[in-house]
């Protein structure tokens, strides 16, 4: 019997468990993918917000500000990189220039800090490829740019260090409230537990229903991305956003925290919620909303295209707490922007719930703060890489030809909790594969890494999901 | 305090370039030569082209890759080269210094005399045509396909289509074929194959394989694999054409649509690349804009051949050396100009008053041309002219023009007359 039952291992999920973990508590974090962070954490914006875009008085408002409070601490904590490089919500026009302005005394109101307006001119003097249409913009200066992916991932990793369990590769079909305890079914054997957090991103409706809630729903919204080579880094300093619209925050125009040019997203609603296949019209859209901010934007410079599902809310707020149909069930669903930036601050404020409930938590006495650094020689000085290689000599040999990453990191990101255990899962950590030439030169490295590692044949190894094999069949004995 | 090792030559690549621009160079007298290879073993990507058709220009024969591979190695063994495998170059400075790390020496920078810079090429993946669709497990390039095969030993796929009419993309084809892999159909954007003849004749036509052209892959279907790709026909503008989408179902899409030379250590060296082949410009004895750094094969230019990489090495090798000895070629160099129809010449620059009769220029053209001829001019004046029955973009072009024409010319200018 588990204390806690978490569904889904994105970033809400994974803040959650790293919350939850320092309490004596028997928790599991139940995620569908073989790896943590295959939905709306892998394929967002990757931007930390400052918080001037959600209406005063929403949970949205609330945990955006806080959440950009927390992050500084929380990167640090979990080792990743976290840059606050600002940026510039740019106005075309009057019109613009008025929205502009409403931003800005919104995000006063919502007790933003470091916020501005600057002149086309002066825009143009720190951004020089912004178009020169420009006739003003909002300068945020807390605005930053994080990976998603590794703050699910991290975040589900120090979890699990402090004693949460992942579940990788359970679905769960279904759930039943058995009184004092919820039993759930999943596709790898039933579990319980006494209460269920629900964090399951654009399944959080068809999760919360299973207990009866039927209280809100999840619109799917696709958004299609690309990303440029790191060559073209430098063609912005900072976030460039359009205008905020009902269907979003627009194209934006932004520097990666990995050193590239992401462009996007589109945002169009979807019937299938797994609908994460890029478009001919979505990537012409996305370039063509990019090159209105920055004319000069290279295209021919891709290195990848991709798409992520947002799950919009019907209530048009996030769907925080404990569930009107059944106490032993909390909702955290709806999670679409500012999700990742308020992740944190949503794991506190739902712990803060919890407790309020009266679930009890007596704080652990050992409990690891900080996530250990990865090893990057690539980034070392000469006597400190060959420190590491004389003692872990898979530290000098290059897996990844474009990103320079090394066997060692990548043995490191499979033997971590909640390690890795597809080719994605290596690639979202470590960035094997995500380089100009897209895994072509090392894929089959990793594949054959990741099978020597685990202990099985290279024909089981996957790339993202269980029906995802890379390889078919061995031509050799094994 | 970075520690320095000292070398006369420092060759960047053990491919077949890298290979024998060693060699070259120690019989030209450069016994300080140290080749930094990243793979296992020497040979390059030779290593898992296991069909043959390699060493016909060089040794009369028809050998296996493996088999070319082998006879450069053997020799640069033989001449007591040293190879340092497993290794990769981190960057290269423009002062000449190489970083580089290996599992077994830790991080070492040499510092040299004069770099060959022999990286070879890559292949262009789906964001480089912009293939759009879902991003499911089974699209992969064709010499990624190759390696799996031909040295890991594993078949990824069942059922094949493959994009791309390039060398790779048919010898692929034959290979799955061989494997028991269902290859369906190989598709080209273009109105012509990039592929040598001979391979569309062996790989393709003896088996059965239909090749469409003007034909391209306009979505990849499935969510974890793949479970199918749709096909369309392409105007003379290259776009589908709406209504000729077709869906072939498949587990596996094989990309053959390009290589690049692979030149990120040279760019932050700060040598100059060709922006139009992603190239570098080289002149007459392979050196780059940068003093004492030279390049050959495909990092140069992207080759049909190996036997061709060999001679342009071989060249590279001898001038690298001649560099270390101080015999720099300090004659007059003119410029070698592409123009009408040819997308870049090797060299881009040629000396003046050499010691030799004829010198080489090697190019591309950059669509079909049939009855034509390759003209040569130096401003107004026509300096030579050759016949040609066809010209393809998949074929590379080589002329040899006298050294008599090239000293008493101020330009060249190659280019296609129909």
């Amino acid at each position: 019997m588990y204390d806690i039952f978490i569904i889904g291992s994105g970033v809400s999920g994974g803040f959650i468990a790293l919350e939850l973990s320092k309490y004596d508590l028997k928790i599991a974090i139940a995620e569908k993918s073989l790896d943590p962070a295959n939905g709306c954490s892998r394929a967002n914006s990757g931007i930390v917000h400052g918080g001037y875009d959600p209406i005063p008085g929403t949970l949205k408002a609330k945990l955006n500000v806080r959440g950009t409070e927390m992050m500084l601490e929380m990167a640090e904590r979990l080792h990743i990189d976290y840059d606050r490089c600002g940026a510039y919500v740019i106005a075309f026009g009057e019109d613009d220039d008025k929205k502009a302005y409403e931003l800005y005394q919104r995000g006063l109101t919502n007790g933003v800090e470091h916020l501005s307006i600057v002149s086309g001119d002066e825009l143009l003097k720190r951004e020089p490829n912004i178009s020169k249409d420009v006739t003003s913009a909002l300068h945020s200066g807390t605005t930053g740019i994080i990976s998603p992916y590794k703050m699910a991932i991290a975040s589900t990793e120090l979890a699990c260090t402090n004693g949460v369990e992942f579940l990788r590769a359970h679905t769960v079909i279904g759930m039943e409230d058995m009184g004092d305890y919820i039993r759930i079914d999943t596709d790898k054997g039933v579990y319980e537990a006494k209460y269920v957090v629900n964090a399951a991103g654009v399944n959080s409706a068809k999760i919360a229903r299973m207990l009866g809630d039927d209280s809100f729903d999840i619109i799917a919204r696709k958004g299609e991305y690309l990303i440029l080579d790191k060559s073209e880094s430098g063609i912005v300093n900072s976030v460039i956003f359009q205008m905020p619209s009902k269907m979003g925050k627009g194209i934006l125009v932004s520097p990666t925290i990995d050193g590239n040019v992401l462009l996007g997203p589109t945002s169009h609603n979807v019937d299938d919620m797994y609908d994460k296949s890029t478009t001919k019209d979505g990537i012409a859209e996305a370039i063509r909303g990019a090159k209105r901010s920055v004319p000069t934007v290279n295209e021919r410079k891709l290195i990848t295209m991709f798409a992520g599902v947002r799950s919009v809310p019907t209530t048009g707020d996030f769907v925080i707490g404990q569930s009107k149909a059944n106490p032993r069930l909390f909702n955290v669903a709806g999670i679409e922007s500012p999700g990742l930036t308020s992740s944190p601050a949503i794991a506190e404020y739902l712990v803060g719930i919890m407790k309020d409930c009266g679930i009890e938590m007596s704080t652990k006495k050992t409990y690891v703060m900080n996530r250990p650094a990865e090893k990057k020689p690539r980034l070392m000085s000469q006597a400190d890489a060959n420190a590491l290689i004389a003692k872990e000599p898979a530290y000098g040999k290059i897996v990844c030809r474009c990103e320079q990453v090394t066997e060692g990191e990548i043995l490191d990101a499979i033997r971590r909790p909640a390690g890795a255990v597809t080719v994605d899962g290596v690639k979202m950590r470590v960035r094997a594969g995500m380089g100009r030439c897209q895994g072509g030169f090392c894929t089959s490295r990793v594949i054959e890494i990741l099978a020597r590692e685990l202990g099985v044949s290279q024909t089981e190894i996957r790339k993202q999901n269980e029906d995802s094999k890379m390889l078919y069949r061995t031509l050799r004995e094994e | 305090m970075d520690i320095c090792i000292d070398k006369d030559l420092v060759i960047v690549g053990g491919g077949p370039a890298g290979l024998a621009a060693a060699i070259t160079a120690k019989e030209n007298g450069i016994d300080d030569i140290v080749i930094i290879e990243r793979d296992k073993y020497a040979g390059g990507v030779l290593r898992q082209c296991i069909h043959d058709g390699f060493g016909l220009q060089m040794f009369g024969e028809r050998l296996t890759g493996p088999e070319y591979a082998a006879r450069y190695e053997e020799k640069a063994k033989e001449l007591g080269i040293e190879i340092k495998l497993n290794t990769f170059v981190l960057d290269i400075t423009g002062d000449k210094i190489v970083r580089t790390v290996s599992p077994d020496d830790g991080m070492v920078f040499y510092k040299a005399k004069a770099i060959v810079l022999a990286m070879g090429c890559r292949e262009k993946s789906r964001p480089a045509i912009m293939l759009t669709g879902e991003r499911p497990a089974g699209v992969y390039t064709a010499g990624l396909v190759q390696r799996l095969i031909n040295i890991d030993g594993f078949v990824p796929g069942k059922e094949a289509v493959i994009l791309g009419s390039g060398d790779i993309g048919l010898i692929m084809a034959r290979r799955l074929t061989l494997e028991g892999v269902n290859v369906k159909a190989v598709y080209e954007l273009m109105s012509y194959s990039s592929g040598l003849k001979r391979n569309i004749v062996q790989c393709l036509d003896d088996y059965g394989i239909p090749l469409y052209l003007d034909h391209t892959v306009v979505n990849i279907h499935g969510k974890d694999r793949v479970t199918g790709v749709t096909v369309a026909k392409v105007d003379e503008k290259k776009q589908p054409i709406p209504g000729t989408e077709e869906y072939v179902q498949c587990d596996m899409l094989v990309l053959s649509v390009g290589l690049i030379p692979e030149n990120e250590l040279s760019k932050g060296a700060g040598v100059e690349l060709n922006p139009v082949t992603g190239g570098l410009f080289v002149d007459d004895n392979m050196s780059t804009n940068m003093d004492g750094v030279f390049a050959c094969g495909n990092v140069v230019h992207v080759h049909d051949l190996v036997d061709f990489v060999t001679i342009e090495s071989n060249n590279a090798g001898k001038c690298a050396a001649d560099y270390i000895k101080g015999k720099k070629n300090e004659g007059e160099a003119i410029e070698v100009i592409p123009e009408n129809g040819v997308r870049y010449v090797v060299p881009s620059t040629v000396h003046k008053n050499c010691d030799r009769k004829t010198a080489d220029f090697m190019f591309r053209v950059g669509k079909v041309y049939k009855d034509a001829r390759i003209t040569v001019y130096d401003g107004d004046r026509l300096v030579r002219s050759f016949k040609k029955s066809i010209l393809t973009p998949g074929e590379m072009e080589k002329i040899k023009l006298a050294q008599m024409d090239i000293d008493s010319a101020s330009q060249l200018r190659i280019g296609i007359e129909e």
